[in-house]
């Protein structure tokens, strides 16, 4: 058995891979199923983007809180949540993480510290201001995590959330999802610095840039700010530079990407393969290993949609409650 | 031990009280300590009206002020609630909506719903309204029909120091988010107010006048016109009976259609720009739900459709007065306006 050069266990670098699966198939099968029309609404797809969401999460435990983006399934996934009320939630289902009245855009487990997929861009920011305030309060080393695209970093309640994190020294951490594309416009034409390092100096916070596709620089640059904010040592910003396999939304042609850009993608910046050859090569798991799991999650999947189709819709009842905890 | 104390000592107190019994109930605005990393004192300010003078130098920490960031600081409130805490957040002057409405209607209104019923977001957002105060068009508004509007918040508008005390506790106690409504012309106000914590429960108008020939149904600084209008018509041997609404969402139907049943006329007295206000919507339901029991159309007295003036003789007419709403249920009972 060769040493394993990697800084997670072997039993880590399984639950690693099986994650970032889990989220691949369970959005590219939501691909295919949005195409056949059983998916009301619309989709946000996160296929691509794995290694950052299992990089990240990896750090984390129940006790930290995460606030998450419009696309949120890969957030959902790797912080714990259940992939069959996932897939039921977003078949609108009254099994759904949400009872079916939140949607792919808003699934949340609170249980979890998943405080929510976001359907306003940057509104997490503030949110976890104040889970990194409940922390600090609580005095249990918790953290909170708040992702947000490109996009997203221009909005104001961003730039507040950064200040006022760093004011307060908050166990926060802001991560910006560099998929380079804001819906259809690009983030060269969007935003006015070269470097999200730049923005964060500008707030006074410690920011760091890794390629957001590679799992163990994901993990490294994650596992070095978290321990800082648990430490008392304040906020940090993350940015990971990614790639969206799909468009904005399924369903969007795409026409602003470069000719054979998603082809070019896949073949050469998929986090999964490069991960995949990484720990091969260095003998850690087999081959073989890896597509066991495959099998396992394509089995989850599976499942996961059959009984989303076979559960039952919310009653009309359902429409008018829980408005309120108390009337 | 009843006592008078003014509006603003009440809600001093309300604080005080559930901080000094709750270690999760945390205040966080701007300059609500007043002096944060100044050259001078601590607690310089205690708020921009003085509302929170004192808590500094018992619950420290506990209070935070904020840098001039509305979003970022009621966003946090909210997240901290979502999180365990039981925050209080000032955001000063209930117009500065304008800058964090998402946070409260996107965020705060919507998780326990959208979530399935899995959240509770238990803050309390308090905040100064309406005119009266020479403070113009950005300081002064009577924005509250636009959060009753907004289902899964939950909205307080006390009249007098009693009510403010108990509203406030109940707030902070209360599992939902609350936009708490001060009215800035109210807070030298005095009334008898117990030492000992009290609750008022939400949802429960108060008839603070008993009448027989009209019901004059208002909430906050027009509660105190109603009554003066309610003495002129009595003057005039009209016996009106007035209904302080207390808290706008939710709000108490049953007290305001058990007294239109009873008297068979309405007016409904709003300090809201009259459009999709709580005038409206109280005039609606009794139509809808006591039209049988009206001898005439409901009347509404509200501020003009146009912004808060500044010069004081404009802006004393865009207050509702006691001679307008004695005028209206005048002229509801088809005899002259009473002077």
């Amino acid at each position: 058995m060769p040493e394993n050069p990697f800084p997670l266990s072997k039993p880590d670098l399984q639950k690693a891979y099986r994650i970032m699966r889990t989220i691949r198939e369970f959005e590219e099968r939501l691909h295919v199923e949005f195409a056949k029309g059983d998916i009301p609404g619309f989709v946000h797809l996160y296929a691509g983007e794995e290694a950052c969401a299992a990089g990240i999460m990896l750090h984390l435990t129940d006790r930290d809180r995460i606030a998450s983006t419009h696309r949120g399934h890969g957030h959902c996934i790797a912080k714990g949540v259940g992939v069959r009320e996932m897939m039921a939630e977003i078949y609108g289902k009254a099994t759904g993480a949400c009872h079916g009245k939140g949607g792919s855009m808003h699934i949340a487990d609170l249980g979890k510290g998943m405080m929510g997929a976001n359907g306003i861009l940057g509104a997490g920011a503030p949110l976890i201001c104040g889970a990194g305030i409940a922390a600090k309060f609580r005095g249990d080393g918790g953290v909170g995590i708040t992702f947000f695209g490109d996009g997203a970093s221009n909005q104001g309640m961003v730039l507040e959330s950064m200040n006022l994190a760093a004011i307060w020294n908050l166990p926060v951490i802001f991560v910006v999802e560099n998929n380079g594309y804001a819906e259809s416009t690009s983030v060269d034409y969007a935003t006015a610095v070269d470097s999200y390092i730049d923005r964060a100096s500008g707030f006074g916070l410690p920011g760091v840039s890794v390629d957001g596709t590679d799992f163990f620089g994901v993990y490294e640059a994650a596992g070095e700010i978290i321990r800082r904010a648990r430490e008392g040592g304040g906020p940090s910003l993350l940015e990971c530079k990614m790639i969206r396999f799909f468009g904005h939304f399924e369903g969007d042609a795409q026409t602003y990407k470069a000719k054979n850009e998603n082809e070019d993608n896949r073949a050469h910046r998929d986090c999964l393969k490069s991960f995949a050859v990484r720990v091969t090569q260095a003998g850690v798991i087999g081959s073989e290993e890896l597509e066991a799991i495959d099998r396992e999650v394509g089995r989850l999947i599976d499942e996961a949609v059959a009984s989303a189709k076979a559960a039952p819709l919310p009653t009309p009842r359902d429409l008018v409650t829980d408005v309120y905890v108390s009337y | 031990m009843p006592r008078k104390i003014s509006f603003k000592q009440a809600i001093n107190e309300a604080l005080d009280l559930e901080m000094s019994r709750d270690p999760t109930v945390i205040l966080m605005g701007e300059d609500i300590v007043g002096g944060a990393g100044s050259p001078g004192e601590m607690d310089a300010w205690g708020g921009v009206l003085g509302v929170t003078k004192g808590l500094y130098a018992k619950y420290g920490n506990r209070l935070m002020d904020t840098p001039l960031s509305e979003s970022a600081y009621i966003g946090a409130a909210i997240g901290a609630a979502a999180c365990g805490m039981r925050p209080v957040a000032e955001l000063m002057f209930l117009d500065f909506m304008g800058v964090c409405f998402d946070q409260i209607l996107n965020q705060a209104a919507k998780f326990r719903y959208m979530f399935g019923g899995k959240a509770e977001t238990p803050v309390v957002i308090r905040a100064m309204v309406g005119a009266g105060f020479r403070a113009a068009a950005q300081h002064s508004q009577m924005l509250t029909p636009i959060f009753t509007h907004v289902p899964g918040l939950k909205v307080v508008c006390p009249s007098n120091a009693y009510d403010a005390k108990g509203l406030l506790i109940q707030s902070i106690r209360d599992n939902d988010p609350v936009i708490f409504c001060e009215h800035k012309n109210l807070y030298g106000h005095e009334a008898d107010v117990p030492e000992e914590p009290y609750t008022i429960p939400f949802g429960e108008a108060e008839v603070v006048r008993d009448g027989k020939d009209v019901t004059i149904v208002s909430y906050g600084l027009t509660v105190h016109r109603a009554l003066d209008a309610a003495e002129k018509l009595n003057a005039n041997n009209i016996s009106a009976e007035v209904i302080d609404l207390r808290t706008l969402s939710p709000i108490d139907w049953d007290t305001v259609i058990e007294s239109v049943e009873s008297t068979g006329r309405l007016v409904v007295v709003d300090e809201a720009n009259p459009r999709c206000s709580i005038a409206t919507d109280v005039a609606a339901h009794v139509a809808q739900h006591a039209f049988g029991a009206l001898k005439a159309a409901p009347q509404m007295v509200t501020a003009p459709h146009t912004p808060v003036p500044f010069s004081p003789v404009l802006e004393d007419l865009y207050i509702p007065t006691s001679d307008a709403i004695a005028a209206a249920a005048s002229k509801l009972i088809g005899r002259a306006a009473a002077r």
